[in-house]
């Protein structure tokens, strides 16, 4: 079968609709289109039904009682409830709260925001895998601490982070256990029990759902967590996030919670599968290609490798046909080099030759096979063009080399 | 990222990528930029002992695709030219010729530090340090 062009492997920005989710929203559009806060006609009721489904279909893929489950734009929104409405809820009490510097930029600038209304923030390092050493989350708090948010799985280089291990250190010492699980949620179990988490943030586009839909976890016991409103309006989702609900995404969301949970096992082997026949042939073929992250303790679809001499803009020029996505400066609007990657101790040269490969669950035989090929025939084109390269092969070391910098 | 269809064209089919001899009296070499920056560019010119007028220009780029067409466009326009004509080339006319975004003008101004850097080098080979130093000065301006 011929190949179809251009081929997605970028999966963690977001993934195409399964045509499942899509078949099962579609009627919410049009024949059940009633507003789920309308309490007075069947039509309000139908919604409402529809969306109390989703509800515990989506908690049901994380261990949680749907009650506990409050609606919202997506993950983006749902940091921002979490860390701000957690804040003024109980500023009382502390003023203090524990990150770690790879979070997403919506726990970041949310964090950064909190600090210039007085809150003091402790942002964790991590260690050069990308994980966050429990100890060290134990080691900051202090009796003014009263969040600690850390990520499930990361994004760029898809470590998974040891929640169980945080999440009992943070219930021990009575602080709130907020996690952005945006990119592990539907792809390797996720259970708020289990890891003692309190608050958590997910979004459907992720999981192969329609986009505009989220999530946030808000524990109702054990501890009961209490969150101030951050969107005034009509009251919705029990005053925490007031606006009338998106129904077909809600229903999507909760469709493609129920078939992550029945395929997620079988979909995490197949694409483990193929993210390390990709390292091992890449790697292989390639001399001084260098995994980011963690080499087991990552998710199944996320590849992230370093190819040195190489600039990691003009990599994904020659692997134009596949959309992928790299931590150079020049791909991003900052000019930096990715901020995950640099907590990790890896170079700004190497940094800036990074691609992250994202395969999910229309990823082909085919087009892994297109990937391997197409990465190795044009990191060697590029290193032949390289001046380092060929300083390298020289026997020049690089680190010792004065560069003329503008 | 919309490249113009000329940054496409040096991208997949760079002309003279390679090494001349370091070591020929009359070979320049220029290299600029750093790895950490995102962007290291070498450019070797050859004079014609006699007439001083380039007669060979090779590059080799680590850097984005606009870095690369940069520099290939660079070996180019100097090739046939004199040592001062080649002096003249100015970054603008790159960031025209190939319809640089804002974002990568520095691309540009990396190509023409590489022009005057290999310059400069020759210069010194043929023991005109004055001129090689004055070379210098006028790059890295921006």
């Amino acid at each position: 079968m011929a190949i179809k062009l251009p081929i997605y492997m970028d999966y963690h920005a977001t993934t195409p609709m399964d045509p499942r989710v899509l078949e099962t929203m579609l009627p919410y559009f049009t024949e059940t289109f009633g507003n789920a806060a309308s309490r007075s006609h069947p039509f309000g009721w139908e919604a409402e039904k529809a969306v109390d489904h989703a509800r515990a279909q989506i908690a049901g893929l994380m261990n949680a009682d749907p009650r506990e489950i409050i609606f919202t734009s997506g993950a983006t929104e749902s940091d921002n409830l979490a860390l701000k409405g957690v804040a003024e809820m109980y500023r009382e009490k502390g003023n203090h709260i524990i990150t770690s510097v790879v979070e997403h930029k919506a726990v970041l600038d949310s964090a950064k925001r909190l600090e210039r209304w007085g809150f003091d923030v402790t942002y964790l390092p991590v260690d050069d895998t990308g994980m966050v050493r429990p100890e060290a989350v134990a080691e900051a708090i202090t009796d003014k601490t009263i969040l600690c948010s850390v990520m499930f799985a990361n994004n760029e280089i898809g470590t998974v982070n040891p929640l169980k291990e945080i999440g009992a250190i943070c219930r021990e010492r009575g602080v709130l256990f907020h996690s952005d699980a945006v990119q592990g949620f539907g792809k390797i179990p996720f259970d708020v029990q289990e890891m003692n988490v309190d608050l958590a943030s997910v979004t459907a586009h992720k999981l192969y759902g329609p986009k505009g839909c989220g999530a946030l976890y808000v524990r109702r016991r054990n501890p009961r967590v209490r969150l101030a409103a951050q969107m005034d309006g009509g009251g919705h989702e029990r005053g925490m996030r007031s606006g009338t609900l998106n129904v077909p995404g809600i229903v999507g969301f909760g469709r493609a919670c129920e078939i992550a949970a029945a395929e997620m096992e079988e979909e995490g082997r197949r694409l483990t599968a193929y993210r390390e026949r990709m390292r091992e042939q890449i790697v292989g073929a390639l001399e001084e290609t260098y995994l980011n992250g963690h080499p087991t303790q990552r998710l199944p679809g996320n590849l992230n490798l370093s190819y040195a001499y190489v600039e990691g803009e003009s990599l994904l020029m020659g692997l134009k046909e596949i959309a992928l996505s790299s931590g150079s400066a020049c791909t991003s609007a900052s000019l930096e080099p990715s901020y995950v990657l640099k907590a990790l101790g890896v170079g700004d040269d190497l940094a800036h030759s990074s691609i992250r490969y994202g395969l999910g669950r229309f990823t082909t035989d085919e087009e892994v096979e297109y990937a391997i090929k197409s990465t190795i025939d044009t990191v060697t084109r590029l290193r032949e063009m390289s001046p380092l390269y060929e300083l390298a092969k020289e026997g020049v070391d690089l680190k010792t080399v004065q560069w003329a910098v503008d | 990222m919309p490249y113009s269809d000329k940054v496409l064209d040096h991208y997949n089919n760079p002309r003279n990528v390679g090494s001349l001899d370091k070591g020929d009296e009359n070979v320049g070499t220029g290299i600029v930029g750093a790895p950490e920056c995102g962007d290291v560019m070498k450019l070797q010119i050859k004079v014609n002992p006699e007439t001083q007028v380039i007669e060979d220009a090779k590059f080799k780029t680590f850097g984005c695709g606009s870095a690369i067409a940069s520099s290939s466009l660079a070996t180019e326009w100097v090739k046939g030219k004199t040592l001062q004509e080649a002096l003249e080339i100015k970054n603008t006319s790159i960031v025209e010729e190939l319809a640089l975004p804002p974002v990568k003008i520095h691309c540009s101004v990396l190509a023409e530090d590489a022009i005057k850097a290999a310059i400069a080098d020759l210069k010194k080979k043929q023991g005109d340090e004055e001129g090689a130093e004055a070379i210098k000065a006028m790059s890295g301006s921006h």
